[in-house]
C-alpha cells in the first residue's frame, strides 16, 4: 500500500465511523476496515471504481464530493478523508468547509506544489512541471487549484481551522511539519498530509 | 388467463388487512422457489416482480413456455445464483399467474371479481408475502431484491420488516410514483377501459376480453421502458419487410410492428383488470406520505443493509429519483450504497443482460453474504 494511506491509516483512531471522500478503488477503505475495525463509507465519481469497491463489498455511493456531500448530517463522520482530490475540485474552499461540517476531523492531503523539483521545472524548462504527482499536462490535468504546504498552513489560518498534525512526505520518509521548518518542508516535501479540525 | 401448470401456491388463511380498509381471507399466494434452502436457512432471497412479472424468474415459464423474466440474472452460476442461494419468487396479490387477483372466482357469488375486487397497495402485496417466511421457517432473510415495482416492494418490506432482513436492493425504483409515471399509468388504463369488452370489467363473466386496449396499453408502456437512443439505434426509421412506404396505415416502419407485437403476446398472458389493479398499486405508492413527509423514518428501525442501483437512460425511474432513497438512507446513517449504471436500453435495463449490472450485483451479494 501507498505510504501516504499508511500515514493516514496511523492517524485514524480504532473503531471510529470514516468518510473516504474520492475514494478511488476503495484500497483504503479495506485496510482500514479490516486493520481497524473501522466503520467505513466512500463517495467516488467514477462508475468503474464503484463497481470495484461494490464488488468488494464495500459501502459506496458514486457521487461528486462537492455535490453529494450535503447529504451527510453534520459531525456524523469521526474522520473524513481526502486524498490528493482537494486541488481538482471547482471550489476547494467549499469543499474543506464541508468536510469540517460532515467530520469531526478531516484528513486532507495535498501534493504540494512548492516541492523543489516542481519550482526548478518551471524555472529551468520554462513549462507547466510535470512529475510523478502531477503527471498531466496543462491542458488535460484535472488540478484547477494547486498549492503549496505553505498556501494550506495559511488557509487553515486564516480561516481559523486548527492544523492538529501536519506530516511533509518525500519519498519514503516522513516528517512533521511545524511553524520553524515550514519553509524547508515546502521546498522538500513531495506531499502533505494534514489532520484539521474546525 | 393462467392455465394453473404446475403452479404452487399457499393459501393465507391469516386475514390481511388491505389499506383500503377490506379484509381478505383464506386467499392464494401463487410461488416458486429454486435452488435449497440451507440448514441455517440464512441464504434465501425473496426476489419481487415488477408490473407485469410473475413468480417464473427462473428456468422455462411453464405457463408462456418461454424464460423466467430475470433468467438472465438468476440461475445457476448467475449473478443471484441458485446454486448457492434459495430464491423465492411470489406473484403479486392482484396478479394473474396464480395469486389472489380479480380473474379470480368469488366463491360467494360463484362470479369472476373483475372491478369488484379489492384496490390493493403495494403494502398489502408485501404483507401477504412476508407469509412466505412463516411457510418456510425464515426467520430472517438474506436479502430481498427487485426492480421497478419490484424495487417499491423491497422498500416497503424493509420499512414494514426493519429486522427480517440483511441486505436489500432497490433496482430503478422510487420512494413514490411521479406525475409522469401516474399519467402514463392512467393511459394504459383507460386505453383498456375504452374497449367495447372490457364491460366495466365483467368481461370474464361475458367470455369476452379487452384486448385491443390491453395491447395499447402494453405498446404505450412499453416505449416508456426504452430510450430515445436505444429505439434509435435498434429501429432508426427501418422499414418492416417492405422496400417502400406503403402509403397506408399498415405497420410500414419496424417500430410499429415491434410495439404491434409486443401488444399482441402481452393479452395472452396478461389480464386486462390485473393491468388496472397494479397500476393503481403502483401509483398509490407513496413512502414519503406514509412516514410523515419524512423518507428517512421509513428506514429509521433498520440495521439492513442497502444497495441502490440506476441505469444512466431509464427516464421512467430516473436516476435523480433513486437517489433520493440513497439520500434518505444517508441522513440517518444507513450503510447504502449506490451506483448508476451506464445503458441506452432505459427503464428496461435492470431485465437485461448487462455485464456492469449483473457483475456489480453478484459480487455485491456474494462479498455481503460471507460478512457478518
Amino acid at each position: 500500500m501507498k505510504q501516504e494511506f499508511k500515514i493516514i491509516a496511523d492517524l485514524i483512531e480504532k473503531k471510529t465511523r470514516v468518510l473516504d471522500v474520492g475514494c478511488g478503488d476503495g484500497t483504503l477503505m479495506e485496510f482500514l476496515q479490516n486493520n481497524k475495525e473501522i466503520d467505513i463509507r466512500g463517495i467516488e465519481i467514477s462508475k468503474s471504481n464503484v463497481q470495484k469497491c461494490i464488488g468488494k463489498g464495500l459501502t459506496v455511493i458514486e457521487g461528486d464530493a462537492e455535490k453529494d456531500l450535503s447529504q451527510f448530517p453534520d459531525r456524523s463522520f469521526d474522520f473524513v478523508i481526502l486524498s490528493q482530490t482537494l486541488q481538482a475540485f471547482l471550489n476547494p474552499e467549499e469543499v474543506i468547509s464541508e468536510l469540517l461540517r460532515v467530520g469531526k476531523k478531516a484528513i486532507v492531503t495535498i501534493p504540494n506544489f512548492g516541492y523543489w523539483k516542481v519550482r526548478l521545472h518551471l524555472l529551468i524548462k520554462g513549462t507547466m512541471p510535470i512529475t510523478r504527482t502531477l503527471p498531466d499536462e496543462w491542458y488535460n490535468t484535472p488540478n484547477l487549484h494547486m498549492c503549496t504546504i505553505q498556501d494550506f498552513f495559511s488557509f487553515c489560518e486564516n480561516r481559523k481551522i486548527n492544523l492538529y498534525k501536519s506530516i511533509a512526505l518525500q519519498n519514503f520518509k516522513s516528517s512533521k511539519i511545524t511553524n520553524s521548518n515550514l519553509t524547508l518542508k515546502n521546498l522538500t516535501a513531495v506531499l502533505g498530509i494534514f489532520l484539521i479540525e474546525k | 388467463m393462467n392455465k394453473n401448470v404446475n403452479i404452487k401456491s399457499l393459501i393465507i388463511d391469516k386475514p390481511l388487512k388491505l389499506d383500503c380498509g377490506e379484509t381478505i381471507n383464506n386467499f392464494p399466494l401463487a410461488y416458486e422457489t429454486y435452488g435449497i434452502l440451507n440448514e441455517k436457512k440464512d441464504n434465501a432471497i425473496l426476489v419481487f416482480h415488477a408490473l407485469t412479472g410473475d413468480q417464473f424468474v427462473s428456468g422455462t415459464n411453464p405457463v408462456t413456455k418461454k424464460d423466467g423474466w430475470w433468467s438472465h440474472a438468476v440461475g445457476p452460476d448467475k449473478a443471484i445464483d441458485t446454486d448457492k442461494y434459495f430464491v423465492i419468487c411470489a406473484n403479486v396479490i392482484g396478479g394473474c399467474m396464480g395469486s389472489f387477483g380479480p380473474s379470480n372466482t368469488n366463491s360467494e357469488t360463484k362470479k369472476i371479481y373483475g372491478t369488484s375486487f379489492p384496490v390493493i397497495t403495494i403494502n398489502d402485496m408485501v404483507n401477504a408475502h412476508y407469509n412466505l417466511l412463516e411457510l418456510f421457517k425464515i426467520e430472517k432473510l438474506f436479502a430481498v431484491i427487485g426492480g421497478s415495482m419490484g424495487g417499491m416492494q423491497v422498500l416497503q418490506f424493509v420499512s414494514n420488516f426493519p429486522n427480517k432482513v440483511k441486505i436489500a436492493v432497490p433496482i430503478a425504483c422510487t420512494s413514490n410514483h411521479s406525475a409522469q409515471n401516474i399519467a402514463f399509468n392512467e393511459l394504459g388504463r383507460q386505453s383498456i377501459m375504452a374497449d367495447v369488452n372490457w364491460t366495466g370489467g365483467n368481461y370474464s363473466n361475458q367470455n369476452k376480453n379487452p384486448d385491443k386496449g390491453l395491447s395499447v396499453a402494453r405498446m404505450a408502456a412499453h416505449i416508456t421502458y426504452l430510450s430515445k437512443n436505444g429505439l434509435q439505434e435498434k429501429f432508426g426509421r427501418k422499414l418492416q419487410e417492405r422496400d417502400n412506404l406503403k402509403f397506408s396505415f399498415d405497420a410500414d416502419f419496424q417500430i410499429e410492428s415491434y410495439l404491434r407485437h409486443q401488444g399482441a403476446v402481452f393479452v395472452d398472458r396478461f389480464d386486462a383488470n390485473s393491468y388496472l389493479y397494479i397500476t393503481r398499486a403502483m401509483d398509490y405508492f407513496d413512502l414519503i406520505k406514509e412516514y410523515g413527509g419524512n423518507l428517512s423514518k421509513a428506514f429509521a428501525k433498520t440495521k439492513t443493509k442497502f444497495l441502490i442501483i440506476s441505469f444512466t437512460s431509464d427516464w421512467l425511474y430516473p436516476t435523480s429519483e433513486n437517489k433520493e432513497i440513497v439520500i434518505a438512507l444517508n441522513a440517518i446513517g444507513v450503510d447504502v450504497g449506490f451506483v448508476e449504471i451506464e445503458s441506452d436500453k432505459g427503464h428496461d435495463s435492470f431485465l437485461l443482460n448487462i455485464p456492469e449490472f449483473l457483475d456489480t450485483l453478484r459480487d455485491y451479494i456474494n462479498t455481503s453474504y460471507l460478512k457478518n
